[in-house]
């Protein structure tokens, strides 16, 4: 990288750039060497931080009119969708912005499935990703109690009593949690402070994500290691900010979709019920997003059991880089794995759709078999077939299958094909 | 020699002390930032509900609000709390028998905390396999003495500690 010759042409810009290097960093962003061959897939690190500013910005101007009591939250939240001027749509984008978010999480995260981009030498990458999908969980579950609806007040209460399947401490801690005998206005006020706090944590943990990345470079579907700069990259600007920008268009463009015809699709009309400590609905679900979690939760038929298998499938992910054990990234040379993949999506959109469902009847015994299915693709399958797969060969530059013909004709095809 | 060694180790002595005190200072310091979380006073001084029971007939219940918590109370039928004696022990998940669930000579009363113990639902009455509640939230069934029976609840509904300040008032608390 050429960073560090970097130098201001201005005299001004010299000076203040020896005192804080702001425009080397500047410098090094615009230049920072791309892999000429990202596609698509590869745009949602920008969409999603635009999500995220979305939601920072949004929810800033929604806590100046939103009040955190158990008694005028819910009224507050009215107030803001009748009175505020334009209330209604800063809030609609807040919450809409949330389903938005994890759908964006989700495809980046598969990507990274896709294209092994969580294997050496970006684990660091990929553990710092998953401690903001994490802290996303965390900030949606805190920001869907704060109207303290129906579903507000029971997510919160069950979501916060898996806490109490721990042994010997569970109940204090829940206690702990609620600061009273229940969820209440404790719970209430505490929980707006937090999800004020965990976007701007998530934002720190970005930084160090895109520092992260910038050490080794982008990933690629093609999954080599490419010298930089070379003729296999290009730089960031206006390359990819361009592809970038256009994929962030087209995903406004479902984002508005929602916030202007279907803006209460996503959740839940119980939640237009003020919170009552006496009634449970009869039919509770989480978000979409936390579904496939939901599922596993209630598939097993032991308290405790079933929330150390949901917090498993989520920290399971983290030692994902050690469990894989082929060297090869992309499924793209990786035969047998890509069909392996294909059957975990189907298994987890699978899960998805029976953690909305009842729990009971055929609908719990698919539940089952997903989740189970779930931990044999980490544990078994993902360390089994890095083993035994026999992987196409690799070219070795991205421009190599165009430039040269191919040292590799049929794997040249191949390339085009996928990419 | 021997003073270098001597010297090393009323350094380390040093370092040793100054963490110890440091990390002392620190617990004080982060003890009443976890602490202001659990319940405060006024959470702890609602800790009592008097109810007036007399316009209970057998077989129904009423459900009163207690620390923020449902609390059922049922004035059982001698049929149910046959039933609720006739069951073995071995079918219980978390054997315990209606009589320790009951205050002697009042057995007709059942009170207990409206909240499963799985992940804290109210359960439904009269619903269920057992003749009891039934939680929509997960599955579990509750037979007629608040007793799990099936589904992944750990335990039986919880019963509080309360008093019959009358005939005709309970005190829960």
């Amino acid at each position: 990288m050429s960073d560090h010759e970097y130098q201001p042409k201005s005299k001004a810009g010299k000076w203040f750039n020896d005192r804080l290097p702001l425009l080397t960093l500047g410098a090094h962003l615009t230049d920072y060497p791309t892999p000429k061959n990202l596609n698509y897939w590869w745009t949602f690190g920008g969409i999603l931080t635009f999500c995220l500013i979305t939601q920072i910005v949004t929810g800033i101007v929604l806590a100046m009119h939103y009040v955190a009591h158990a008694d005028l939250a819910f009224g507050s939240v009215e107030h803001i969708m009748r009175n505020v001027n334009y209330g209604w749509l800063i809030r609609y984008i807040h919450s809409n912005g949330a389903s938005m978010f994890f759908l964006a999480v989700y495809i980046h995260i598969f990507r990274s499935l896709f294209y092994g981009s969580y294997k050496s030498p970006r684990e660091i990458i990929w553990i710092l990703g998953l401690l903001i999908y994490l802290l996303m969980m965390a900030a949606a579950f805190l920001g869907y109690v704060l109207p303290w609806g129906q579903m507000s007040f029971w997510g919160a209460t069950v979501i916060t009593n898996l806490f109490s399947a721990i042994p010997l401490v569970g109940e204090s801690i829940t206690t702990w949690l609620w600061g009273a005998y229940s969820v209440d206005n404790p719970t209430l006020n505490r929980f707006f402070s937090l999800h004020y706090l965990f976007p701007f944590l998530i934002l720190g943990l970005v930084v160090l994500h895109i520092w992260a990345l910038h050490i080794p470079g982008n990933n690629n579907p093609v999954g080599i290691d490419i010298k930089k700069p070379s003729k296999d990259t290009v730089p960031f600007h206006p390359y990819i900010t361009i592809k970038d920008a256009f994929a962030l268009l087209m995903f406004m463009i479902i984002f508005a979709g929602f916030v202007f015809f279907s803006p209460n699709v996503l959740g839940h009309s119980d939640n237009y019920i003020p919170a009552n400590p006496l009634v449970t609905p009869a039919h509770i679900v989480p978000e979409w997003y936390l579904l496939p979690f939901y599922a596993i939760l209630r598939s097993v038929p032991d308290k405790l059991g079933g929330v150390i298998l949901m917090f498993g499938a989520i920290f399971i992910l983290f030692v994902l880089p050690w469990l894989d054990t082929s060297k090869v990234r992309s499924a793209v040379f990786r035969p047998i794995y890509r069909q392996f993949y294909w059957i975990f999506v189907i298994d987890v959109l699978m899960l998805g759709y029976m953690g909305a469902m009842p729990a009971e009847g055929i609908y719990l015994v698919l539940a089952r078999v997903g989740t189970i299915y779930y931990f044999l693709h980490f544990l078994v399958v993902i360390p089994l077939v890095g083993f035994f797969e026999k992987t196409d060969p690799i070219p070795m530059s991205i421009s190599e299958p165009v430039l040269s013909g191919g040292a590799e004709p049929s794997l040249a095809k191949k390339d085009n094909e996928k990419i | 020699m021997s003073k270098e060694e001597k010297n090393a180790n009323r350094r380390d002595f040093l370092f040793t002390a100054s963490y110890t005190v440091g990390a002392v200072g620190l617990g004080a310091v982060v003890w009443p930032l976890i602490d202001q979380m659990n319940p405060d006073k006024a959470q702890k001084a609602l800790a009592t509900t008097e109810v007036d029971i007399s316009q209970i007939e057998p077989g129904k219940s009423i459900t009163v609000l207690w620390r923020g918590k449902p609390v059922f109370l049922k004035r059982r039928t001698e049929e149910e709390i046959a039933e609720a004696r006739a069951v073995r022990m071995d079918d219980l998940p978390d054997p315990q028998k209606d009589e320790e669930r009951v205050k002697e000579g009042k057995d007709e009363w059942l009170v207990m905390l409206g909240v499963c113990t799985h992940l804290g639902c109210v359960p439904l009455k009269d619903k269920g396999d057992y003749n009891g509640w039934f939680c929509p939230c997960h599955g579990s069934h509750y037979d007629v003495s608040g007793r799990v029976r099936k589904g992944p609840a750990p335990t039986n509904m919880e019963i509080p500690k309360f008093e019959f300040v009358d005939n005709n008032t309970i005190k829960i608390g």
